[in-house]
């Protein structure tokens, strides 16, 4: 009995100890497009990344005691760049999780890299935002369409599909997956018997696919967005062509699925990010959030900007409040443990074993794959 | 190349070569009678699509299950709606300005086409997504090896064969036929004939616009799905193909659809680079021939050229 008191002393005086000598203030950023159509996405991954914040002041173990500085970047590079600059000049902040939009990201990571802001990408897509350049100041937390096909490739091969025919739209998105699919799949065996560029407002598809119904593949792999999408389903059915239609994050909608009635079962799609109830650290997220009482939803990528922000304020904690070397710190993580999964940055800084979320049309709605009846045998892909 | 997959080839060819002629053929309505480019026809196309849908939707709540009904109502009321659309088109937007330079109306249906267009896509609930269009005919498919073909695509063929072939009697057998063409030929001398003119002008106008109605049904029950841009694209097709076969040609209009919807079908068959240039191909052949005859394959008779 004495002793637990003993023990509860001292814990009381530690604790108070820690929060009476005042901590260093370190200030780290955020940025994301808080106004506009997309603001919904911005205002959850802030809440978010501010969650992380909040949750390190309130640990008495924490060395510093961090600001966190908001910038908005509307979706728009040229006041992405402004607002970019704007926080990589203030050399009080040390690090920063940024971008939402891949137009934006793309267009500042050069300004991180001449001013020496290490930021963390937490939900721009574009492979190039990592790749184009090798900047060591930029990371991302998420995954990309690189990601997105080598996860589709390795699903398809696995379920011992072997002959794809590629329809892809001309644009950068539809050329940049059938790309990456047609690497992906190489090494998996998987063989593309045909590869058809269509226009993104074309009509007609009649003439592509019945070529493609001579090759006889058993997939047809359809790099493009929705409207297309639909069309190409559709006239495949019209010519009986049956091959499994295996799509991009393009089509995950419910206009693809409204505008298909019945056909659209059994179609495949796959994005980069999770329902917050399927990431690994979801759970934990969703209650911590919840109890911040933030009155909007974080949104599909606010566990990446969270996520994020926890790995800059655990580098900072490693390392001080020092740019370069947080940046050090951060292009060393491998293995981290987030709440989105394990973060591995590659020499690119972009994490290497970023989460990807397959789905399938059943009944009518889009079904994560692992909880779909496709995945447990009930029902086979056609 | 195998002979079935030939002939799957040649169906699809042909499906879109009726489309076109069908688009094409208004074109070549207008210029015969007024001289003018109605540049709006394509999205003219788009509203009969889409009020074919709407009356489909209107019925369905109304409980009319009969599938040979509701298509015959939805081509109905799509085709007098769209034919009253061009006649009211004609009357307040294209005889008004016709004694101004025909730039005028090719720019004021132009921006017209936008505003249908635009309308569609606002005023239909959900407008900017695909709509999934019903399928009313039978589906039932034949297969012969690579060649499939479903109930529905052979009953389209023909009914839009059918139509080609009914147009082509009404304007050669009957009596508004002969006003339409006496307008065309001389419209002054057909006045002194007798001839109402603006009658006549606003008939051909209505008359244009359903059968592109006709063709937007026709489309949207080929590919089971409409969308408000699906009319702009048509309509440049149509257009080539009509300036191709000669404006004002009946017959033009239907070789110049046929003939693009070949080109097409060559250039993503049998060219050797990707398919996505087919359009590029098919509209660079139509430049070469329209460099070669000026004024389309089959010109009108009486070429006003001096």
């Amino acid at each position: 009995m004495k002793r637990t008191a003993v023990v509860l002393t001292a814990a009381w005086l530690a604790a108070s100890a820690g929060a009476a000598a005042a901590k260093d203030k370190v200030k780290v950023g955020f940025i994301g497009p808080l106004t506009g159509g997309v603001a919904a996405n911005g205002i959850g991954g802030r809440n978010s990344a501010e969650l992380a914040v909040k949750l390190r002041n309130a640990d008495p173990k924490a060395k510093y005691e961090y600001e966190f500085v908001v910038l908005d970047d509307e979706c728009k590079p040229n006041v992405g760049v402004q607002v970019a600059t704007k926080m990589a000049a203030d050399r009080s902040i040390v690090a920063a999780a940024t971008h939402y939009c891949s137009a934006v990201a793309i267009g500042t990571v050069e300004t991180y890299h001449k001013l020496g802001l290490p930021v963390i990408v937490w939900g721009a897509v574009l492979p190039d935002i990592t790749y184009r350049n090798k900047f060591a100041e930029v990371h991302r937390v998420n995954g990309t369409m690189i990601n997105q096909n080598e996860t589709a490739a390795k699903l398809m091969a696995g379920l011992g599909f072997k002959k794809w025919a590629v329809i892809h739209d001309t644009t950068d998105y539809g050329k940049g997956h059938n790309k990456y699919f047609s690497e992906a799949l190489k090494p998996l065996g998987g063989e593309i018997l045909g590869t058809y560029g269509v226009t993104a407002d074309q009509q007609d598809f009649t003439a592509e696919l019945t070529q493609v119904k001579a090759l006889n593949p058993e997939v047809v792999y359809f790099g493009g967005l929705t409207p297309i999408g639909i069309r190409i389903r559709s006239q495949m059915d019209r010519l009986g062509v049956k091959a499994v239609f295996q799509g991009t994050s393009g089509i995950k909608s419910d206009a693809f699925i409204e505008g298909l009635g019945p056909l659209a079962e059994g179609a495949l799609s796959f994005i980069e990010g999770a329902p917050v109830d399927k990431l690994p650290g979801g759970q934990f997220f969703k209650t911590e959030y919840d109890k911040a009482g933030y009155k909007e939803p974080p949104e599909a990528y606010g566990a990446f900007a969270f996520a994020a922000m926890k790995l800059i304020l655990d580098r900072i904690e490693e390392v001080g409040p020092d740019r370069a070397k947080v940046n050090e710190a951060l292009n060393r993580t491998a293995n981290y443990d987030s709440i989105v999964g394990p973060v591995t940055f590659d020499d690119h800084g972009q994490n290497a074993v970023p989460i990807i979320s397959k789905y399938v049309v059943q009944d009518g709605k889009w079904v994560v794959w692992e909880d779909s009846e496709y995945a447990s045998g009930k029902r086979k892909l056609r | 190349m195998d002979i079935t997959l030939l002939g799957q080839h040649l169906i699809n060819g042909l499906m879109l070569g009726v489309m076109y002629g069908l688009v094409a053929v208004g074109f070549t309505l207008f210029f015969g009678v007024l001289d003018v480019i109605k540049f709006s026809h394509g999205d003219v196309l788009t509203v009969g699509a889409f009020t074919a849908f709407a009356t489909y939707l209107a019925l369905k709540a109304m409980q009319v299950a009969s599938p040979w009904l509701q298509l015959a109502a939805i081509s109905l009321v799509a085709m007098l709606a769209t034919a009253l659309l061009g006649a009211a088109i004609a009357k307040y937007l294209v005889l008004p300005l016709r004694g101004a330079p025909a730039l005028n109306t090719l720019l004021i249906t132009l921006m017209l086409g936008t505003v249908l267009r635009e309308g569609v896509r606002l005023i239909f609930p959900d407008g900017s997504n695909p709509k999934p269009f019903p399928r009313l005919l039978p589906a039932d498919a034949f297969t012969w090896g690579a060649l499939t073909l479903r109930v529905d695509t052979l009953i389209l063929l023909a009914a839009g064969l059918g139509m080609i072939v009914g147009l082509h009697l009404v304007i050669n057998r009957t009596k508004l036929g002969l006003a339409i063409r006496s307008v065309a030929q001389d419209g002054e001398t057909a006045m002194i004939m007798g001839v109402n003119f603006t009658a006549i002008v606003l008939i051909t106008f209505a008359l244009g616009s359903a059968v592109a109605a006709f063709a937007g049904v026709m489309n949207g029950l080929y590919y089971n799905e409409i969308n408000f841009g699906m009319g702009l694209l048509l309509g440049v097709f149509g257009f080539s193909a009509a300036v191709v076969g000669g404006l004002g040609n009946i017959y033009g209009a239907i070789l110049g659809g046929f003939l693009f919807a070949g080109l097409q079908t060559v250039g993503a068959v049998a060219l050797p680079f990707a398919s996505a240039y087919k359009d590029v191909f098919a509209l660079a052949v139509l430049i070469a021939i329209m460099a070669w005859r000026p004024t389309g394959l089959i010109a009108e008779k009486t070429s006003e050229r001096v």
